[in-house]
């Protein structure tokens, strides 16, 4: 007994000393490691992204997260848009634009080469824009391009752009991640193996979790790159997201999940907290062609019956502007039309009896699964049985069954998504998009719109066009999504806001 | 008197019984009564602690908790209790009736039994979800499936032993088929058990359906539920604790509750277990 006593009270005093031999050793490999790390992180960006993109060619596709992730990081295009919204050069050093509207001229850097080692010249160019203008390409802009009549090369440094009729915004759409320039040589792999003129290179893609890249030596502008790696990690969850920028295996998320967790960082010091603007409006859309949304007084009496405010406190934390039409506040052409169908419960029933509803209306909104949309449905869903209209919100996974319920199919009566696109008022007027809305008026001020070079005109009559969709509500103009961004606060160079959807890290660097 | 005697001694029974009560009594008065309504909406209440706006607070968009919270004891009871009859129903059936005719039969259900059991209740549901889409008849479904096994399973292994029986020798040189014997005899004679089975199911349906609505396969927005009122304080757990914490609290409590009364009703209706203690 007493032989078994003295083994087990060894055992007790064993416990804490290997406890402690662990700790030892413990504290001793991260001794090592710490040092190490602090160094790598110099030269190295961990960048989160709530969502993974699907392929990684921004020209054949158009969910955003392929921009977030390619756009001036892997690829460029002759011209980009900046963090403020105006075009600059790129790839094109410098261009001419004739008198009567109709020819580009632009001059191309030179010295560019792709990362494949194949230099970047005007036949690029002319390749990459009538890939993407062919009747086989996926594009997800094809109406760039759709003015272009022909495109020559006269020498390997200047590439001549004839349009049919004139397009007040070309210039401004070849900045986008769709008008990006591929080499034929590569441009067919460019979904998994992607080859640009950028200043990183692709590296890896571990599907499900991260996409690393790293500098690509021959860039054209390469002492302006600080950045030896970055990685993009893909987290969805937004308390994941929270805990691994804590935990500093994420140095940056841009664009923050959980509007409520934002507060947290903005008073930390560690970190940049910074609540910027994104492109994208909310809207709730309502399906034009079927009854009772086909009267434009039904859908006055549900924009009527929204209280803006409301929703952008509850669904996002009090950040994000209220809007009233579909048209970004960063964009100069910006009129405020959130006044023209205020929140006004008696007016909203007053038009829902002239309409025939005088007893009630019930409609399912179709929801995604995003937080903002999923909030924002249970807040219409509560202001709108107060006007006597019943929403029944039904869970829609977004985006295949989206896509495919209402995107294509048009089955719904509601639905409520953000529109990230700059500048993409021109939905309204597309031929089967999902609002099917149809308004020849606004349809005409939109071909004017595309066709007028003078830029107070072009203004003026995005203005007009505001004004139209204010009124007419071919579906519920909720807020502008805000752009939560928190990252490590020694880094320098991250955009603020995107006036295009984005992730640039070009800019970006460590400071102390 | 004895009988009697030893349930009101019975503190366990008793605890579930009052805890089981309670749970019943909320989730029926929310039909005709809460606080306030579920639904309603009032922004400048967001997030506000308990006694501050309302008894429990408010959540995310202002909504009154103890309402939310009452009828989410209604939606969870329903769903569980319809779950539990319709897995109950399908299983003392097949149970029964593999007892009865033995054989390949037996062998069948049994297997099937099997393969059902193997799958979660959360895996079927989210396939359901996937056909039918999400809401509360997806919730029914799949826990009901899950539940048929069960009661297969205690049925038959309950049966199998009232056919040992004398009586039931009886019934049969008295020409009595065996629909009716398992109707007259094996039936009352394992009701109680199934009862008792049928209690702690009751418990882990309620699980269950909080961990479906939790993962956004249950009952839709904005019919209030336990479970996604979990999912959705997960975020706001920092700023306001008591939006998790009183879900989490009733779902314990319910389950809690109704284990107890399971496991007092066992010790009373199955006088073998108790005479060993």
């Amino acid at each position: 007994m007493g032989q078994v006593k003295r083994v087990k009270k060894q055992g007790v005093v064993m416990k804490p000393s290997m406890t402690l031999l662990s700790a030892t050793a413990l504290a001793a490999v991260l001794a090592a490691v710490l040092p190490l790390q602090a160094q790598a992180q110099e030269d190295e960006l961990v960048l989160g992204m709530p969502i993974e993109p699907p392929n990684l060619d921004p020209t054949s596709a158009a969910p955003v997260a392929i921009r977030e992730v390619t756009w001036l990081n892997l690829y460029e295009g002759l011209v980009q848009i900046d963090r403020n919204g105006e075009v600059q050069p790129l790839l094109a050093e410098s261009w001419e634009v004739s008198e009567d509207g109709l020819t580009y001229t632009f001059q191309l850097r030179e010295g560019v080469t792709f990362h494949d080692g194949s230099s970047f010249e005007a036949e690029d160019v002319k390749f990459a824009f009538d890939r993407a203008r062919s009747p086989d390409s996926t594009n997800a802009q094809k109406q760039i391009f759709a003015p272009i009549e022909e495109i020559e090369t006269p020498d390997d440094h200047t590439v001549v752009i004839t349009l049919s009729e004139p397009s007040g915004n070309f210039l401004y759409y070849l900045g986008w991640g769709d008008a990006v320039i591929v080499a034929p040589e590569s441009a067919g792999t460019n979904q998994t193996d992607p080859v640009g003129t950028g200043p990183f290179k692709f590296d890896d893609w571990v599907r499900g979790d991260r996409v690393e890249l790293s500098r690509f030596e021959d860039y054209w502008n390469a002492d302006a790159v600080h950045l030896d790696r970055v990685t993009f990690r893909f987290i969805n969850d937004a308390q994941a997201q929270v805990a691994a920028l804590r935990a500093g295996d994420v140095h940056a998320f841009p664009n923050l999940g959980a509007p409520e967790l934002f507060a947290e960082f903005s008073g930390d010091e560690r970190f940049t907290a910074v609540a910027g603007n994104t492109e994208g409006e909310i809207v709730a859309g309502l399906n034009n062609q079927r009854s009772p949304f086909d009267d434009v007084r039904v859908r006055q009496a549900l924009m009527h019956g929204i209280d803006r405010s409301v929703l952008i406190e509850g669904a996002y934390a009090g950040f994000g502007q209220p809007i009233g039409s579909h048209f970004s506040p960063n964009h100069p052409a910006y009129v405020d039309t959130s006044g023209v169908l205020p929140y006004d419960p008696v007016r909203a029933r007053e038009l829902l009896a002239e309409a025939g509803h005088g007893d009630g209306l019930s409609l399912t909104l179709k929801t995604p699964q995003m937080a903002y949309a999923s909030r924002s449905s249970e807040l219409i869903a509560a202001l709108l049985a107060d006007i006597g209209v019943q929403v029944e919100i039904r869970p829609t996974e977004f985006p295949a069954q989206w896509i495919e319920e209402v995107f294509s199919n048009k089955d719904y009566d509601m639905t409520i998504v953000a529109h990230t696109e700059p500048l993409d008022i021109d939905i309204y007027q597309r031929d089967g998009y999902y609002f099917q809305y149809e308004n020849p008026e606004f349809k005409a001020l939109i071909e004017e719109i595309s066709v007028t070079p003078d830029e107070a005109e072009r203004f003026e009559l995005y203005a007009q066009a505001q004004q139209t969709l204010a009124e007419d509500v071919p579906a519920l103009f909720l807020f502008q999504l805000p752009k939560l961004g928190v990252w490590d606060a020694r880094l320098e160079g991250l955009w603020e806001s995107t006036p295009m959807p984005s992730n640039v890290v070009r800019d970006v660097r460590w400071v102390e | 008197m004895t009988a009697l005697r030893t349930v009101v001694r019975h503190p366990t029974l008793n605890l579930g019984g009052l805890v089981t009560l309670l749970l019943l009594g909320t989730a029926v008065v929310s039909q005709v009564w809460t606080p306030a309504s579920p639904t309603q909406i009032q922004i400048t209440q967001r997030l506000a602690p308990p006694l501050q706006a309302g008894l429990l607070g408010a959540d995310h968009f202002g909504r009154d908790l103890t309402s939310l919270l009452m009828v989410g004891a209604w939606n969870s009871l329903s769903i569980a209790f319809v779950a539990v009859l319709l897995g109950m129903a399908g299983g003392v059936l097949l149970g029964t009736l593999a007892a009865a005719w033995r054989g390949w039969a037996e062998e069948v259900v049994m297997r099937l039994a099997d393969v059902t059991f193997a799958f979660p209740a959360v895996l079927s549901a989210i396939m359901i979800a996937a056909l039918i889409g999400p809401g509360a008849t997806t919730a029914v479904i799949a826990i009901g499936v899950f539940n048929i096994p069960v009661f297969a399973r205690v049925s038959r292994a309950a049966a199998l032993q009232v056919w040992e029986r004398d009586f039931v020798l009886a019934a049969r040189s008295a020409g009595k088929g065996p629909v009716l014997i398992t109707l007259h005899h094996v039936l009352p004679n394992i009701a109680g058990l199934l009862v008792v089975q049928a209690t702690i199911q009751l418990a882990l349906a309620i699980l269950a359906e909080a961990g479906l609505s939790f993962l956004g396969v249950g009952m839709p927005p904005p019919h209030p539920s336990w479970g996604r009122m979990l999912s959705d304080a997960q975020t706001y757990l920092s700023q306001a604790p008591h939006l998790a914490i009183l879900p989490g609290l009733a779902i314990a409590l319910a389950v809690l509750g109704l284990n107890m009364l399971g496991d007092g009703l066992r010790d009373i209706i199955d006088p073998k277990l108790r005479r060993k203690r």
